[in-house]
């Protein structure tokens, strides 16, 4: 049942991903005689010259900072007015000042880890405005920055224009998808109001505020562009957000779904199409590997329940039973597969072992990813591949047609220093001081876990919570949003100078001497490269986390 | 090119009388361990300590930094009697060895280029000098010696320095350099000018031009890069190590982090168990083991008798897309013999083999000697003897003809058909329509046609076979495997180039080639991406051999050869490119085979480690002691114990190089794979277990 359920959660995306990868690419890169012209048209003349003007790397990333600040300060500007402004049935008052930090570093970087409770802290204007908006740019900024990079490696030294790139992915890519995802949702029970929360009167006779607001609209766009931040607090436990066994389905395919056509658009932009078909084989790979452990963790229950009449059970804590544990183990390893973050149920509930399945996840962040940024973080650990294994068919290492050298690796070994140092450093600061062994609400392997989980968390980009952790306290407020700008620009400013350092090189032929990427052979290089490379270097802290979590309660 | 005589390859001499040659073959097959070496590698390896030195080795240098952290805990440990002293001093002390086996592995390699240098060096004893100047002799040391000094050198002396012969011919034994004993012909002008300092003349007496000042010949840039004076990083090393200090950094985090996460715990960590677990991790195996293998590719190319300018060559020469190799000694063996004689327009077949005897006199070559005798088959007694005062016409690139001057006036000109076309053309005579059908039919069977002429008469056809040499179509189709073209250059006219190059497999070929030719292709090829090898030795090849990526001169060749070229061949063997493109190969392959085995050692050393770390606290982690290795003490040393190890074990490997077939990347990448990944994941498992019963036994641990 679990397997069959698992076959069709992963089956539909991965069909879904060809279509649209080709859809996106004509979007993204429109072949000249596509009759696409009128779209080109309406953007120049909307856009106007900054529309127009072809950038090479350089350029294309300074636009592309500049426009992340912005939109961070509008976020900041918003969320900080929003008991000033409309949409406010619910009258909700004014946020903390490192809490509006922290949001709007989330939004802003695709993470949407969430330290406050949309119902309760956030009016309409800001979900729609500052949250739902950035959900989109934010998504858009990925794919955006996957085309540069993609035509970098095909061999171009411009790259393209941030701004048109943007309107692009926005208007023709994540809108039309949301709307349909939305009015899907809705139809499958998912509130979309603007009416303020409904007062109710329960049977014992007591009142119940129940909130609701404009939720579809939101939902879509936070599975559809790796987002993850809900509009209710519990995230996609909640009824509102996820009704049903169906929209729950519908949900858990729109979450990997683009990430997965942005491998397509990749190969199809570099017109290397067997190459991109080895590198979605092996995201495939470990997500199945994911998936299918986690299933196989969650189909017994919990060590507390030993020796109770429940004990034949899975594990139920912390699920919702419309789901069930099954779907809920896949979502749980889909969700920080990819950078989404949005959960279906407790992750601080899953068995010790199990919490392992989404801290690997967020720790390679190359299992299809965030949207477009996933293959840029891939890129890394395809170069350091290729660098190694290069040299051991006799040539300098080559990708794409262009050699890999020195100034390449130095880049390449620092994006890849980023990801564990955000992780290790602020997890050790963290569990060897107040801010945050004073917050988990377990001691022992389990808080030190609940800890590293909101590390991993912001530093990949993710945004799900294990939870057990008070996080709105300024310090983690700070560090997390400090990790979130860091973990999500680094990684995508290194790659691109990487590849525009190789599309400036002269190409190189190739010959069967040519170490080849489009063979069996190459995914078991990067296979063992993300393995080797990405794995090895946080398994202390999976030992002394979930593993040790596992083996202490396990033993009792 | 065709007539041109493979003047460094002798035939087959008696072993003794090989002393360089056979001494460095020695220093390259004896034992890697052998005593000598040893002895001044272990010196060495301590010198080597010093910071400053092991700086330019960030992976080792990280190690010296823990060994001293280590020391310094450990006496203060000591002094303040704390206990677990038996077990700080063992980490101390494979920490300390660590380095040191890296150090050794360094110093092994230089001692060994160094021991081939020092067979070098004895021929550049100083020696006295005939400085001619102003007409005058005096008699010099040879090291003050300047660019441009005029010295004379009479039967019996050495050569003092590299130069060029001024005037006069002479045959010269270079047996020191080449380690072939059977001398050469060296002659003022031509493509046979060059000759190097250190070799004897023993014929005659030739003034010789120094074109290189003491202490800057070739020799002396070898022998510096050999003994690593001049250690430059290459390209790819520099990559290596770049890529290696990131990985170290990231360890460096790994378990930086580890001792404030261990306080959550309640544990503290001791620093020594810390740094054990950080060298374990960190790549000290290819750290230790990079420059050895740098200098052994330089090492194995001297063997090859190739001297590299730079290290960068060497490792450019695995690069290599596209080679361009000389038909003559290379492809075919290069003695082409006449087979028969094909008169036309009338002309008597026997006056065609009188005058192509004649025309053949003065030419030397296995060719030349060949159309005599054939000649003399034919003519018997009526055969022509030669003639005294006729006026021999040399064979030169630019005509492309030799011949004879008859004392009676007649002209005879042998050579190719369009050189004999356009030479009778200029004496006014007229081609016979018959010639161009002849010439073809001969070069379609893949042989080379000479037309023979009298002033301005073309006489006929003389055919010429050639024979491809053994083995080499297979060969080529190794080097195509490998993902290489092989370019035939050759002096034949387009027919006989094509059938030549079918029969031998070769990718392209370039006919009727003159000098500019080679330049001009390799221009084609490097503006398509590719990286081309060349190997040439006459001053018009000097253009081409510094355009070529790889320009590989033989040493037989012009000064200005060897300067333009980036390799020079001791041996003058036209084959040797083949071999060079192998040791480079080799060199980038050992680096990623060990790197590849260097990273995937960390999985077990992690097996190992981790659970001895935290058991105290967390009890449970013993089920991660897969291994089942003894004390959590014994564990850690153990892994330890095996990082140092493994260095000196694959000392062997780095310096000669891993196995090396000429297979596809695709073959050479699973194979690499199996053996380093596959194999540097499961060995340190076996490694760390029996070093940890072994350990057990000692009841230290």
């Amino acid at each position: 049942m679990s397997i069959l359920m698992l076959l069709l959660l992963l089956a539909m995306p991965v069909l879904l991903s060809w279509p649209l990868g080709r859809y996106m690419t004509e979007i993204m890169n429109p072949s000249s005689g596509s009759g696409d012209g009128r779209i080109e048209n309406l953007l120049k003349k909307t856009g106007g010259r900054m529309l127009d003007r072809e950038q090479e790397w350089k350029g294309y990333l300074v636009s592309m900072l500049i426009f992340n600040a912005v939109m961070f300060g509008a976020v900041v500007l918003m969320l900080s007015l929003q008991q000033l402004l409309p949409l406010n049935p619910d009258g909700k008052g004014p946020l903390e000042a490192s809490l509006i930090f922290n949001t709007a570093v989330s939004f802003v970087t695709n993470t949407n880890l969430q330290h406050y409770a949309g119902e309760v802290s956030m009016s309409y204007f800001s979900q729609l405005f500052a949250l739902t908006w950035m959900q989109f740019v934010s998504a858009a900024t990925g794919i955006a920055c996957l085309a540069a990079l993609s035509r970098a490696l095909a061999g171009n030294t411009l790259v393209g224009n941030f701004y048109r790139d943007l309107l692009r992915s926005v208007l023709f890519i994540l809108m039309p998808l949301s709307v349909v995802v939305a009015l899907l949702l809705a139809v499958g029970g998912v509130p979309m109001t603007f009416e303020g929360a409904a007062l109710a009167r329960t049977l014992e006779g007591a009142t119940q505020t129940i909130a609701r607001g404009p939720v579809a609209a939101m939902i879509a766009i936070k599975q559809l562009g790796t987002n993850g931040g809900g509009f209710f607090g519990p995230n996609s436990t909640h009824p509102f957000e996820n009704p049903s066994f169906l929209t729950n389905y519908l949900e858990c395919i729109s979450i990997p779904l683009i990430a997965m056509a942005s491998v397509w658009m990749f190969g199809r932009i570099t017109g290397r199409m067997r190459h991109a078909a080895v590198i979605f084989s092996v995201m495939l790979l470990l997500l199945i590997l994911k998936s299918g452990i986690a299933i196989y963790l969650e189909s017994t229950p919990a060590m507390a329940f030993k020796g109770l009449p429940i004990e034949a059970f899975s594990n139920l804590e912390g699920k919702e039973l419309r789901f069930g544990p099954g779907t809920a183990a896949v979502w749980a390893a889909v969700t920080t597969a990819t950078s989404n973050g949005s959960v279906n149920c407790m992750h601080d509930s899953l068995n010790p072992l199990t919490g392992l399945v989404p801290l690997a996840g967020m720790w390679l962040n190359v299992i299809f990813g965030g949207v477009g940024v996933g293959f840029i973080n891939m890129f890394i650990f395809i170069i350091v591949g290729v660098f190694i294994c290069g040299m051991m068919v006799g040539r300098t290492p080559e990708y794409c047609a262009r050699k890999v050298e020195t100034h390449e690796m130095k880049l390449a070994l620092l994006a890849l220093l980023v990801h564990p140092l955000l992780i290790l450093v602020g997890t050790a600061v963290f569990a060897s001081t107040p801010w945050g062994a004073g917050t988990v609400l377990n001691k022992g392997a389990h808080g030190f876990t609940e800890i590293l989980y909101e590390f991993s968390s912001a530093a990949a980009n993710n945004g799900s919570g294990f939870e057990g952790l008070g996080d709105n306290t300024v310090p983690w407020n700070v560090a997390t949003g400090l990790v979130m700008l860091l973990g999500r620009y680094i990684p995508i400013i290194l790659p691109l100078a990487i590849a525009g350092s190789m599309a400036a090189k002269k190409p190189v032929p190739e010959t069967t001497g040519t170490l080849r990427i489009d063979t069996p052979l190459f995914a078991v290089v990067i296979l063992g490269s993300v393995l080797l490379i990405g794995a090895l270097l946080f398994m202390p802290v999976a030992v002394l986390g979930p593993v040790a979590d596992y083996l202490s309660t396990s033993i009792q | 090119m065709m007539n041109i005589p493979n003047s460094g390859n002798p035939g087959s001499m008696p072993a003794e009388a090989l002393p360089g040659k056979i001494e460095r073959r020695k220093s390259r097959n004896a034992s890697i361990f052998e005593a000598s070496l040893v002895q001044s590698a272990i010196g060495q390896s301590f010198r080597m300590l010093n910071p400053v030195v092991m700086a330019k080795n960030p992976v080792m240098f990280i190690t010296e930094i823990g060994a001293v952290l280590t020391t310094i805990i450990t006496v203060y440990d000591a002094s303040t009697g704390r206990p677990g002293l038996v077990y700080n001093l063992a980490v101390l002390l494979v920490l300390w060895l660590t380095v040191l086996f890296s150090n050794f592995a360094e110093s092994l390699a230089e001692a060994r280029g160094k021991a081939q240098a020092d067979t070098l060096k004895r021929t550049r004893q100083n020696t006295v000098a005939n400085r001619l100047r102003d007409g005058k002799v005096t008699q010099v040391n040879s090291d003050e010696l300047q660019e441009g000094d005029l010295v004379v050198v009479s039967v019996g002396e050495l050569i003092p320095g590299d130069g060029e012969v001024f005037e006069g011919v002479a045959m010269v034994d270079e047996s020191a350099i080449t380690g072939e004993s059977a001398p050469v012909v060296r002659e003022a002008g031509g493509d046979r000018s060059g000759v190097v300092g250190g070799t004897r003349v023993i014929s005659d007496r030739i003034v010789v031009k120094i074109t290189v000042s003491a202490g800057n010949s070739f020799l002396d840039r070898m022998i510096a890069l050999v003994e690593g004076a001049v250690r430059q990083k290459t390209p790819n090393e520099l990559a290596l190590t770049v890529t290696l200090a990131g990985l170290t950094l990231a360890f460096l985090m790994v378990t930086g982090t580890l001792w404030p996460i261990g306080r959550y715990f309640g544990i503290a960590i001791p620093v020594p168990t810390l740094v054990a677990l950080l060298v374990c991790l960190i790549p000290t195996t290819i750290g230790a083991l990079l420059s050895a293998i740098g200098l052994a590719g330089m090492d194995r190319a001297l063997s090859a008798n190739v001297l590299a300018k730079s290290g960068k060559a060497v490792e450019l020469a695995g690069d290599i897309d596209t080679l361009l190799l000389d038909k003559t000694g290379t492809i075919t063996m290069g003695n082409r013999q006449a087979t028969s004689f094909t008169a036309v327009n009338g002309v008597d077949s026997r006056h065609l083999a009188r005058v192509a005897m004649e025309a053949s006199f003065g030419d030397q070559t296995p060719e030349g000697r060949s159309i005599v005798i054939l000649g003399e088959s034919i003519l018997g007694g009526e055969a022509p003897s030669e003639t005294a005062e006729a006026e021999v016409i040399a064979f030169s690139a630019q005509t492309r003809l030799s011949g004879l001057d008859m004392p009676d006036g007649r002209q005879l000109r042998k050579g190719a058909g369009d050189a004999v076309r356009k030479y009778v053309a200029e004496q006014g005579g007229a081609i016979p329509a018959e010639l161009q059908a002849v010439v073809d039919a001969v070069a379609r069977k893949g042989m080379t046609p000479l037309v023979v002429a009298e002033n301005n008469r073309a006489l006929g056809v003389v055919e010429l076979s050639d024979v491809l040499k053994p083995g080499i179509t297979d060969r080529f189709r190794r080097l195509r495997s490998m993902g290489l073209r092989v370019v035939m250059v050759t002096g034949d006219n387009p027919l006989t180039a094509a059938e030549i190059a079918r029969q031998s497999g070769v990718d392209d070929y370039i006919a009727e080639a003159k000098p500019e030719d080679k330049l001009q292709y390799i221009r084609k090829e490097q503006q398509k991406g590719r990286l081309v090898a060349m190997m040439g030795d006459g001053t018009n090849d000097a253009p081409a051999l510094a355009q070529a990526d790889i320009g590989v001169a033989m040493n037989s060749g012009t000064q200005a050869a060897k300067e333009a070229g980036n390799m020079v061949d001791l041996d003058s063997d036209p084959t040797k490119l083949i071999e060079i493109i192998e040791i480079g190969k080799q060199l980038l392959m050992t680096r990623g085979a060990l790197t590849t085995f260097s990273i995937a050692n960390d999985v077990a050393k992690y097996f190992a480690i981790i659970p001895a770390m935290f058991l105290l606290a967390i009890p449970g982690l013993r089920v991660l002691n897969i291994m089942g290795l003894a004390t959590p003490e014994s564990a850690i040393l153990s892994a330890l114990i095996f990082n140092a190890i493994i260095i000196p074990m694959l000392i062997p490997i780095a310096i000669r190089g891993v196995k090396y077939r000429p297979l596809g990347a695709e073959a050479l990448l699973r194979n690499n794979l199996l053996v380093y990944g596959v194999g540097g994941v499961l060995v340190p498992f076996v490694g760390i277990k029996l070093i940890d019963m072994l350990l057990s036994i000692t009841g230290l641990f």
